[in-house]
């Protein structure tokens, strides 16, 4: 198998190379769909449709194409022999090829370089290479293997060097041959170091800009795609959601106002979302994340007649744009830290290398965790995700669901070794990632509890599950964080979309309380679709979020028998921390995992809630509608448009559930097939990373354990730290899904015996919250959200742009502009002045003509009123024209 | 022929437009469709001609040029005799730091001449305002690409003259205030610039105004620090006060506010340019020394340009007066990536201008046409527009989201490195008070995003007022509009991917431009 991976390496597959179709057609799509798509007969969704489906299938290629390169089943232990032939061929052609590193085997199926000198010599030597300098000297070295050859490494590294000693004209030639459409400065990076490598990132460069010239702080900021595990899974999951979102909206966005603009942004936020995710350069990270943040507030505002709506955009934006404070200064950072440059893999390298000193780490990993804050839905910047749910759903389960939001998750993973170096802070051992992951997680779940508008039920859990990927990053369990962010993109898709489709059967509400119950009976397919995703999300066994929430819980190592066997967290070799390792054996995350087992429980509650809320009991949604307020307004005028265009291609009888006092109905096939894909998904994607003991237990063959965990975490490129693995625990697992099942029936037989007493009812009148002071005062915490929205539009928003913005322009107008208007005025009063006493006293040419000067001066000012500045303005023109005629013509 | 516009090119392109002046004085104002044909035509040709000029653009320094221009004439460099007794001559060159500026004015003057077909501000009279146009044309182009103190300050003020009259005649009901404003503020500006030039030419006793002979005679001249600091003090009021920068900004938002649409967009899309374009082009590479020493105090003016003028947008009613706020904040930018004396930071700066003129202008354009559909730019009795006007609508919110320095459109490669720039300053800077302008010039991305995006909630978004619902004059973009709009449009997409377009030519510059720095 790895031997196959080192052939494939060095002809790299065609599809890693030219990735960027990927991103490129659904901008197109955008820009066509603005040019030609309202005159189209579908109205410009069939571009949109057409584009993703191209999207869909070149991105199945690439992941078939990188899962097939390091294989469809793994089993180290046997492919350890096929490993070593690979390892054989690259010594001969190269010559690093000696000094066998010790390979640590932990847990099975895991290898890594431990940290002796050889590995870090051979990180020291390989620089990987810029795209901006690569190609002077060389000329058109198009895809130069750089791993492979040594000489060209030193090549490039002269390059830069001799480009002091070049002539300012060589250099310049230089420049101008460089464009974006001349991509010859494209290299590959396969880095084959003499031991064990998997998931070598492939990176496909080109020059975007030089500045410096040749002085010395000269830099290149190169622009490409970098292909590896992560970027790959992020690949498939955006087509696959995108892909379902729009078939999905093509029946739910129908006859909207905006249809024509509304596909036309989910294309560009395909496109924003893929470029994103394919950055091979820090700087193109940031044009991605920003956006996707622009698409965001496109589609949160996209029924922007009503100011909720325009206010959630806006308030969504903002609270990211703060975050972007972060993360520009962090990406700033990081730039001089690694010595000038932007592209990732080289950052990582050096960070994991040590090259970038700890200092620079840690106020870069702190900075880009206020970003991540932000478009993650972290605490205290969360605030913004809730209020998005003022777009319309399908959006809401594919920006604010399953891909944009963990755009933060995706960036912590892309610059894993920064945040894994940055946030090891010598000596207290607390990863502050961890702890931000904890407070977000069980805050967001018990936000989750107080809602009755489906939507921000599942917009809160969102931030509760956001929270737990962050959490298994800050633990360490890099490889647990992306399978949750992973299985998390389908079951929570799945459930927005459903939420949707009840909606849809609703009134266009989302309020639980109000407009549904009992609607399993009336809409079966989304029922049990629903079922599903939330059986997932609560982690019920064996479905898709079961896997990866226990691998979370395992990656804490603090249930006794999960931790790694390697004692401490730090390997000191003496220059500086390295190679951390996750230490999690101490007991060091033993409050993250106390967080992470409380959410466990919270979230098999709040969902249960919603369950019976939904499709338990009495449907409460016959009577009148007219008061429900705005929850709903957004969908009002979709829904008016609706009628119309439903009966020409659904037979299904949409129309009696529009009017008043109709009775719930399914939903159409292009809202239940999505949704039948999605919840197929959501059972069987947890399978893809079983741990090997269970597959043992199972008698499947060897090779299925962990198959995610291969394709998406390298090993051994020298730009990954080396992780240390937590051990899977049978019991762990037990008492986790017992956790949720406890709370499963405890709020099941809550409702059950509410139902027993009125099948309409949604709460006890008399419950706890009324008893108790501290639970009513708790309750009212969670009701106002904390006070964090009331702090942040109140007191900072309304104090910027209502005293301090007055304030200054207050300053403005009577200090700055006082002083001028004061100089102005006593100019018109030494102009009367000189005009009474010397110019019409003494009669002299040259005092005349200044007295005259300044007179005009002032008399201008005074003109203002008097209305003859015109008499003036030609005597001016008049005398400033002779000053120039003089200056000019003076020969 | 080719050895006659080697020698005369630029000449011919900076005089071009008078050309176009001189017949249309020859012709009666009540004729003005051949007004309008004369002024397009010539601004087209001054256009035409100027790219194809700019074509010839091999990136050499003006140093580099005069060297080869002595052994026969080169493109992009003229010299010759002009006012002997003075010592004045008559230098020009186009170099990478004026290209981009140049190529801005080449494409704004007819694009506003467009918008003018049918757009010409009240009390009328084509031929005057025209005329004005092209005048300032040639002071635009002149004054980037003088190669001395003498003809650069001449420029300088030939461009002042017909901004004043277009303000004070085709402005708003506050034009007469507001246009001897801004014509006394930046004359006075220009009266201690003028100050410094002479002192500057009476201290190296070379008996040159070419910057090149003045730098070098500078860098091995003995001139006292104290001196040269003085004489940067000087241009710095000049320059300063036509960024503008903070505090002697306040000529801006009245110029602004009361100019006639194609006035603004000028003023913000070339004029405002000539202040930061001083900087680069004369005082960083004449006065290093004194550079280094005024850099800590223009980072902070700068910075707080930025987060005053975003202020200063929040409390605005009026959304013209808040697009002209908005540039004394962008121009923070612009001078806080020319105070940070790094290469990175110039060519951001001249990304800066470009962008902020493209931007900015396109902003003016829309706020122009607001204002001619709805008679009004007040605030508050706007919104909707994205129902009435779709097209408009979508076109304001792109320049906003342009403005507020979204990646991905031109305002960003101008904001981004500036900040960065300033992360680590120049050798003899010090980084502690640097990275604390970094850090406020990034919270002024927030402050922004929310002026702008506030500007088009209340603008853009939400229905219609009744007072203005079915106004019939409320319509889309018009024909001229398109025209005059889509260049720029473009440019701002086209830069936001292609940063290189700019940054390749003004890098060797800006890397000129600042040898100097810290040499002693």
């Amino acid at each position: 198998m790895f031997l196959a991976a080192a052939e494939a390496a060095s002809e790299t597959p065609w599809i890693f190379e030219n990735i960027w179709i990927v991103p490129a057609i659904p901008a197109l799509s955008f820009l066509l769909i603005i040019a030609i798509g309202k005159r189209l007969p579908m109205k410009g969704s069939e571009i949109g449709l057409a584009s993703i489906a191209a999207v869909f299938a070149l991105s199945m290629f690439a992941t078939y194409t990188w899962v097939d390169q390091i294989g469809f089943t793994g089993g180290h232990s046997e492919e350890s022999a096929e490993g070593d032939t690979g390892d054989a061929e690259y010594s001969e052609t190269e010559s690093l090829g000696g000094g066998v590193q010790s390979v640590v085997l932990d847990t099975p199926g895991f290898a890594a370089a431990e940290g002796d000198e050889s590995s870090e010599e051979k990180t020291e030597s390989k620089p990987v290479p810029n795209a901006c300098f690569a190609d002077e000297d060389t000329g058109d070295s198009d895809d130069a293997e750089y791993g492979d050859d040594v000489d060209s490494a030193d090549k490039d590294a002269e390059s830069q060097s001799s480009d002091e000693t070049d002539s300012g004209t060589e250099a310049s030639a230089g420049i101008q041959t460089v464009s974006l459409t001349n991509p010859s400065g494209s290299s590959v990076y396969a880095a084959s170091d003499g031991y064990e490598t998997r998931g070598e990132a492939i990176i496909t460069d080109t020059c975007w800009f030089k500045t410096g010239a040749d002085s010395s702080t000269a830099s290149g900021i190169s622009v490409g795609t970098l292909v590896d595990g992560q970027s790959i899974m992020m690949l498939f999951v955006v087509s696959i959601i995108s892909g379902l979102v729009h078939i999905y909206s093509t029946d739910y966005v129908n006859g909207d106002r905006r249809y024509t603009h509304y596909f036309a942004f989910l294309s560009l936020f395909t496109a924003a979302m893929l470029f994103m995710v394919l950055s091979s350069s820090t700087l193109q990270l940031i044009v991605g994340w920003e956006l996707v943040g622009v698409c965001s507030f496109g589609l949160i505002g996209h029924w922007w007649e009503e100011k909720p709506n325009s206010d959630a955009a806006l308030k969504a934006f903002l609270t990211n744009r703060v975050g972007d404070i972060g993360l520009l200064i962090g990406m700033i950072v990081l730039y001089f830290g690694a010595e000038r440059t932007f592209d990732i893999a080289e950052i990582n390298r050096q960070a994991v290398a040590g090259e970038i000193n700890q200092l620079h780490l840690s106020v870069a990993a702190l900075c880009l965790m206020t970003a991540i804050m932000s478009k993650s839905g972290q605490f205290v910047l969360h605030t913004w995700l809730p209020d998005a749910m003022a777009g319309p759903t399908p959006v809401s389960a594919l920006i604010h669901a399953a891909t944009m939001v963990v755009a933060g998750v995706y960036m912590i993973g892309r610059l894993y070794p920064v945040f894994w170096e940055g946030f090891m802070m010598p000596g207290t051992n607390l990863n502050a990632m961890a702890f931000i992951g904890g407070l977000t997680t069980v805050g967001g779940g018990l936000l989750a509890f107080v809602q009755r508008d489906i939507k921000k039920v599942l917009a809160y859990s969102t931030v509760s599950q956001l929270g737990y990927m962050v959490l298994a990053l800050g633990m360490g369990a890099y490889t647990a964080g992306m399978f949750h962010l992973f299985t998390h993109a389908f079951f929570k898709a799945c459930l927005f979309l459903g939420a949707g489709s009840v909606s849809h059967a609703c009134h266009h509400s989302f309020d639980m309380k109000s407009d549904m119950g009992g609607l399993r009976k009336y809409m079966p397919k989304t029922f049990w679709t629903f079922m599903i995703g939330t059986g997932a999300l609560m982690g019920i066994p064996p479905l898709a979020g079961f896997w990866s929430k226990d691998e979370i819980l395992v990656g804490a190592q603090v249930w006794p028998g999960t931790s790694s066997e390697k004692p401490g967290a730090f390997v000191d070799d003496g220059e500086g921390f390295w190679l951390a390792a996750t230490g999690g054996g101490d007991g060091t995350f033993t409050i993250p995992f106390i967080f992470g087992c409380i959410t466990a429980a919270l979230t098999a509650a709040y969902m249960t809630r919603v369950i019976m809320l939904t499709f338990f009991g009495e449907y409460r949604g016959g009577g009148a509608h007219d008061d429900h307020g705005h929850d709903d307004a957004h969908d009002t005028h979709a829904a008016a448009d609706h009628d119309d265009a439903h009966d020409t291609h659904d037979a299904h009888g949409h129309d009696d559930a529009h009017g008043h006092g109709g009775l719930p109905h399914e939903s159409g096939s292009r809202i239940t097939i999505p949704l039948m894909i999605l919840a197929f998904m959501a059972s069987v994607v947890g399978f893809l990373n079983m741990p090997s003991g269970f597959v043992k237990a199972l008698g499947l063959p060897e090779g299925w354990a962990h198959r995610f965990e291969d394709w998406v975490e390298p090993v051994g490129t020298g730009q990954f730290p080396a992780i240390d693995h937590a051990k899977p625990s049978l019991s762990l697992a037990v008492f986790a899904t017992g956790l949720g099942l406890i709370s499963i029936l405890v709020v099941r037989g809550y409702y059950m015996k509410l139902f027993a007493k009125d099948p309409m009812a949604t709460e006890y009148t008399d419950g706890l919250a009324s008893k108790f002071p501290p639970l009513r005062a708790l309750h009212n915490v969670l009701e106002n959200k904390y006070y964090l929205d009331h702090l942040y539009s109140g007191v900072i928003a309304g104090g910027t742009t209502g005293p301090l913005a007055r304030a200054a322009y207050w300053v403005n107008q009577n200090i700055l502009d006082g002083i001028i208007n004061t100089v102005g005025k006593t100019g018109v009063l030494l102009g009367r002045f000189i005009y009474r006493f010397f110019d019409q006293g003494v009669v002299d040419g040259a005092v005349n003509s200044s007295g005259q000067a300044a007179g005009l001066s002032g008399q201008f000012l005074r003109g203002v009123q008097s209305g003859q500045v015109r008499n003036y303005a030609t005597l001016m023109f008049g005398a400033t024209a002779l000053i120039v005629a003089v200056f000019m013509f003076a020969v | 022929m080719t050895e006659f516009l080697n020698e005369w090119g630029i000449t011919i392109m900076v005089f071009l437009p008078l050309l176009g002046v001189a017949a249309m004085m020859l012709i009666p104002k009540e004729a003005e469709g051949s007004h309008k044909a004369i002024a397009l035509g010539t601004a087209l040709v001054t256009g035409g001609f100027g790219a194809w000029l700019l074509t010839k653009f091999d990136d050499l320094s003006v140093e580099e040029l005069a060297a080869l221009n002595e052994t026969g004439n080169v493109p992009l460099y003229e010299s010759r005799q002009w006012i002997p007794t003075i010592k004045a001559s008559f230098d020009v060159a186009i170099d990478g730091m004026s290209l981009p500026l140049i190529a801005l004015t080449l494409l704004v003057t007819p694009l506003v001449i467009i918008y003018s077909l049918n757009h010409i501000p009240k009390p009328g009279n084509a031929k005057m305002f025209l005329i004005l146009m092209l005048v300032l044309h040639t002071g635009m182009l002149g004054t980037f690409v003088a190669q001395d103190l003498v003809l650069f300050f001449v420029f300088f003020e030939v461009v002042l003259l017909p901004m004043y009259f277009m303000i004070g005649v085709w402005g708003g009901p506050d034009r007469l205030y507001a246009s001897i404003k801004f014509f006394l503020y930046t004359l006075f500006g220009s009266a201690l610039m003028l100050v410094s030039f002479l002192a500057l030419f009476a201290q190296t006793g070379q008996e040159t105004f070419n910057l090149v002979g003045l730098a070098e005679a500078v860098a091995s001249g003995d001139i006292p620090l104290g001196t040269q600091v003085l004489i940067f003090g000087g241009m710095f009021m000049g320059f300063g006060i036509k960024v503008p920068m903070f505090p002697f900004h306040t000529w801006l938002p009245d110029a602004h506010t009361q100019a006639p649409t194609q006035g603004s967009v000028i003023l913000a899309a070339v004029l405002l340019k000539l202040g930061t374009y001083g900087f680069i082009r004369i005082a960083l590479p004449i006065l290093p020394d004194a550079a280094v020493e005024w850099a800590p105090w223009i980072g902070g003016l700068a910075v707080i340009g930025i987060i005053y003028g975003a202020l200063g947008c929040l409390a605005q009613t009026d959304m013209k007066r808040l697009i002209a706020f908005s540039s004394v904040a962008h121009m923070g930018y612009v001078m806080l990536g020319i105070a940070t004396l790094t290469d990175f930071g110039i060519n951001a700066a001249i990304f800066g201008m470009v962008a902020h003129g493209l931007i900015t202008g396109m902003l003016f354009f829309i706020a122009g046409s607001i204002k001619d559909r709805y008679h009004t730019l007040e605030i508050k009795r706007l919104g909707g527009l994205l129902v009435q006007a779709p097209r408009l609508g979508w076109i304001l919110g792109l320049c906003t989201m342009a403005s507020l320095g979204l990646p991905g459109l031109a305002g960003f490669w101008g904001e981004f490195p500036a900040i960065l720039a300033a992360y680590q300053p120049a050798e003899p800077l010090s980084e502690e008070l640097f990275r604390v302008y970094m850090v406020i010039a990034a919270i002024g991305t927030v402050l922004a995003a929310a002026y702008l995006l506030w500007l088009l909630q209340r603008t853009a978004f939400g229905t219609p007022s009744d007072e203005f619902k079915d106004d019939p004059e409320i319509v889309d973009v018009k024909l001229t509009e398109w025209i005059s709009w889509v260049p720029l449009l473009i440019l701002i997409l086209v830069l936001g991917f292609v940063p290189g377009l700019i940054f390749d030519i003004t890098d060797s510059s800006a890397v000129e431009a600042l040898k100097n720095i810290g040499v002693k």
